[in-house]
Formats: structure tokens, sequence, C-alpha cells
């Protein structure tokens, strides 16, 4: 997504540096909330204030907002056909193992040595919602203290010794 | 009253979306199937498929899905608005934040701590699509597993990390494996 943005925004209309638009992104991936619709209201924001990141914030949702209504009014129509149900019935099995793919490749960086702190985080987080049904909210938040704790004592002892 | 619930479950979403793409999707199932049931799990897959397909984040398509199925036109809007507002209110935040004093550090820790934490959750979400393709609604055994789910499902693992294939090139195919043999059972019925 990021070189769409540099391809019109920087090198076509020239309304930003990449520099900043690279700082943007750095922003919109530390805040919640979908990466696209975040940096396409940072660089709203940035070029028009608050008027301008509403209407980058409409330009990024009306699309898919009018695309994913056509789709579902032929989704409820369609989905009681029998071909169609397989269809979907089959791809529930793709979407399955995309999944699992995408879960592998995002644990793999954590089985290293160092980062066995995070990883502690990472199945504590799974045990919690799979065996414990916690919240995903208090997971998240407890979390989000951990890794604060986590680096502070990090920190501290890089500056300490 | 839907319309109240559905502006405040996506508002939740949208505040504890983080870590990208993918973090919505334990996010959206737990409000939208397990906590008000305005989807089944069935329909929370078909919507990752359809996202696949389509251009826009997840988190928006789903809000326009599950808005549309639950109050129509208005619900898709009210959800994905939902969704919108409390990153529009932090993002802008944050900013003003960098600007002022630059990239801060715990910022970045908590960050850090979130992001394993977000991977367990998804996995999560990952074993509830594979009990929910390969078992259904029926209780989990080795004699209630649908056989032919399974294998596409194995074997769709297979292709996407051993050979690399495509994402949506895989889902199609998956569907179109599973269409196949409902046209040959079709024919012995």
């Amino acid at each position: 997504m990021i070189p769409l943005l540099r391809e019109r925004f920087v090198k076509k209309l020239e309304w930003i540096e990449e520099e900043e638009l690279i700082k943007l992104a750095a922003i919109g991936q530390s805040s919640p909330g979908a990466m696209v619709v975040n940096l396409n209201v940072l660089i709203g924001y940035r070029l028009l204030g608050i008027r301008g990141a509403i209407c980058a914030a409409l330009g990024t949702a009306i699309p898919p907002l009018i695309i994913l209504t056509f789709i579902f009014y032929f989704y409820d129509l369609l989905i009681n056909n029998r071909y169609v149900s397989s269809a979907f019935r089959g791809m529930r099995a793709g979407v399955a193992a995309v999944i699992a793919d995408i879960v592998v490749n995002l644990a793999a960086p954590y089985l290293k040595k160092e980062k066995m702190l995070y990883a502690f985080i990472m199945i504590g987080a799974f045990s919690l919602s799979w065996f414990f049904h916690f919240n995903v909210a208090v997971i998240i938040v407890i979390s989000g203290i951990l890794g604060a704790l986590v680096g502070f004592v990090r920190d501290r002892r890089r500056q300490g010794t | 009253m839907t319309l109240i619930e559905l502006f405040f479950s996506f508002c939740l979403i949208g505040v504890l979306a983080f870590g990208g793409g993918y973090a919505v999707l334990p996010l959206i199932q737990e409000q939208c199937v397990e906590i008000h049931g305005w989807i089944s799990m069935a329909e929370f897959s078909d919507l990752v498929t359809i996202s696949q397909i389509t251009p826009g984040p997840i988190a928006i398509n789903s809000a326009t899905f599950v808005g549309m199925k639950v109050a129509g036109i208005g619900g898709a809007v009210v959800a994905s608005v939902g969704f919108m507002i409390p990153p529009f209110i932090i993002v802008t935040i944050l900013f003003a934040i960098y600007r002022k004093y630059g990239n801060q550090k715990i910022i970045k820790n908590i960050l850090e701590g979130l992001k394993p934490a977000v991977v367990g959750l998804i996995a999560v979400a990952a074993v509830n699509v594979i009990l929910e393709a390969v078992w259904g609604e029926a209780e989990v055994s080795i004699f209630s597993a649908d056989v032919l789910t399974a294998v596409i499902t194995l074997g769709a693992f297979f292709f996407l990390r051993k050979l690399k294939t495509g994402v949506i090139a895989t889902i199609l195919t998956c569907g179109a494996i599973s269409v196949f043999f409902e046209i040959v059972m079709s024919y012995f019925a």
C-alpha cells in the first residue's frame, strides 16, 4: 500500500515528501485501527487539517462500503444455492489454512532465545483466551503493560551497568 | 438499540486493533460471533474470504457486512464510522505528540508487548476457523470430521507453506475443488 501512496502523493501530485510519508506511516502503525485508514487520515490531516482528515477517512471508507454492500446482497441471495454454498465451504478450508500460515509466519520471529519473554506473552495470550476465555480487551491491556515493563527494565539494565 | 450496540462494538474493535491487518480478526470474532451472535462462525470465515478478494481493510469490510446483516445500510454506515472514530482521535493525538516530542520510547515498548499477544490471539481465531471448517456445528471428534474439508485444509496449508502459492489463488482453488466434488456427488445421489 505504501508504494501506492508514494506513487500518487509523493511523485505524481507532489503534495508531500517521501520522508514525511514514512514518518506518518510509523505513526499509523503505532496507533490502533486499520493502517490504511490511519495513514490516509494522517496525510489528510497534514495537508488540510481536520477537514482533510475527515475527507481522507470518507474517501478510504466509502469504496469498501459500497462494494461490500453489493457483495452482501449477492451473498445473501446466493448462499442457499447448493454449489455456491459448497464453494464457500471449500473456501473456508482455504481461509483456515491461510490464517494458520499467517500465524506460523508471525510467530516464527518470537521463537528465538532473545525473544523468549515475548514468546511467553504470545503463548500466554493464546492460553488466556483459549483456555480461560479472557476478554480480548483484558489480554491486550495486560500485554501492553507487560511490554512497557519489559522495555523499561531492559532500558534500565543498559543504562545501569 | 441495535445501531447503538453496533456502533460501540466497532468502536471497541477500533480502539483495540493493534498490530496490523489480521489483528482485527480475534476482535471481530469476539464481538460479532461470540458476544452478540450477529454472524455465525461460518459467515465470519466467509467474511475473511471476501476480504481477500475485495479492496479495503478487513475491518471496514466486516463492519459493512455485519452492519448490513444486522441493520441494513444504516447498520453498515454506523459500524464503519464506529470503527474509524477511536483510531481517528488517537492518531491525531499521536501526530501532535510525535511532532512536539518525537518518537516516544514508551509507546514503542507497549507495542512490542502487544505484538506477540496479538499473534497469540490470531492463533485462537485460526483454531476457531479450522474447527468450524472441518467440524461445523458438530462435536469435535475423529468420526464427525468432514474428511474432504480436512484434506483440503491440510493440502492448502502445504501449498501455502512449501510451495508459496498465493493467498487468493489458494482460497479460490479450495472453493473450486469443493464445488467439483459437489457436482460429482450430485450424479450419485
